[in-house]
């Protein structure tokens, strides 16, 4: 990561600016002109540094009041092409291979699900469970109820 | 803490439609604002309600550290109820700490650690350890099968 870059993060980590022309104002601040801010941020989601400009929103502000962290052990022979196939599933937002840390966490699967009860949430387990098979020896479910923080990444200046 | 009964249609649409995409040009609210019938300053203005009323956490770019050298590592604590607050302050106030959650079970407190370069994490989980008195899990992802963090809104329950 060059300088520039960095900078660039350090500016917009917090936000665009609300102004008309956010990235002529991110080019003031920074010392350089819009157009190179704007290569830049090409440049940046070209290389999934940025994966995507927009809202983020609190989720149970926008109505998913059941966050479900789902958590799975499945056979380490399967977990790979089981992982993509629940990565699919349209109501997944994350899904990752995790490390086990037994013995009192057998779980090496782990897939976010979101609904707007827990019923609905456990209904989508329901399907993650039938997809997965005898290949899934155990699995729980753990529900957030508070968000205590969610400010994204935030480097040191 | 936040207020979201101000949620109308129009925020709804923003929400629904920003979430990625928004042009890289020199007036990209209005673009924006364009595909949504929208007029650039009612848009601007409508984003800073979203924000100010917590709807919204954040507009921007998201960042993808690891891209340049960084790290992002989901991290567990088993907080003991009585030293709950205390633990929160701790934990929470660590810029490293992107996002922290409570959840129902044993390990009740979970939190992502995002570091510029991977030596970070682990300095942030000594310094967590050595604040709280208690042990950090960490659950560093070894395969990303998917991720994609958009949502579309739900109505809103009353009651």
């Amino acid at each position: 990561m060059d300088e520039l870059d960095r900078r660039l993060i350090l500016a917009t980590q917090r936000g665009l600016p609300l102004c008309a022309q956010p990235y002529a104002a991110l080019a003031a601040e920074l010392g350089c002109d819009a157009a190179t801010v704007m290569q830049r941020l090409e440049a940046m989601l070209a290389r999934g540094v940025i994966r995507r400009i927009g809202a983020v929103p609190n989720h149970y502000a926008i109505g998913y009041t059941a966050n479900g962290m789902s958590v799975w052990d499945v056979a380490d022979e399967f977990v790979d092409e089981l992982g993509e196939r629940i990565g699919q599933l349209p109501f997944v937002t994350h899904c990752y291979r995790r490390p086990r840390h037994l013995p009192g966490w057998p779980y090496n699967l782990f897939a976010m699900l979101h609904g707007d009860s827990r019923d609905e949430v456990m209904a989508r387990i329901a399907i993650v469970r039938s997809l997965l098979g005898d290949a899934c020896r155990a699995d729980d479910v753990l529900f957030s109820t508070a968000i205590l923080k969610k400010t994204g990444l935030r480097l040191a200046a | 803490m936040s207020d979201f009964s101000l949620f109308d249609a129009v925020d709804r649409q923003i929400v629904d439609h920003l979430q990625g995409g928004f042009p890289v040009c020199d007036r990209p609210y209005a673009v924006a604002a364009a595909s949504l019938g929208l007029a650039e300053a009612e848009l601007i203005e409508r984003l800073q309600g979203l924000l100010a009323r917590g709807v919204l956490t954040r507009f921007g770019p998201l960042f993808q550290i690891e891209r340049v050298g960084g790290a992002f590592v989901l991290a567990a604590l088993e907080v003991p109820d009585a030293d709950w607050e205390r633990v929160v302050a701790a934990v929470n106030a660590l810029p490293e700490v992107a996002h922290n959650y409570r959840r129902e079970h044993r390990f009740n407190m979970w939190f992502v650690l995002a570091t510029e370069k991977p030596e970070g994490i682990a300095a942030a989980i000594a310094k967590i350890e050595a604040e709280t008195g208690l042990t950090v899990h960490a659950f560093p992802k070894e395969r990303e099968y998917f991720v994609e963090m958009k949502l579309a809104t739900r109505e809103r329950r009353h009651g």
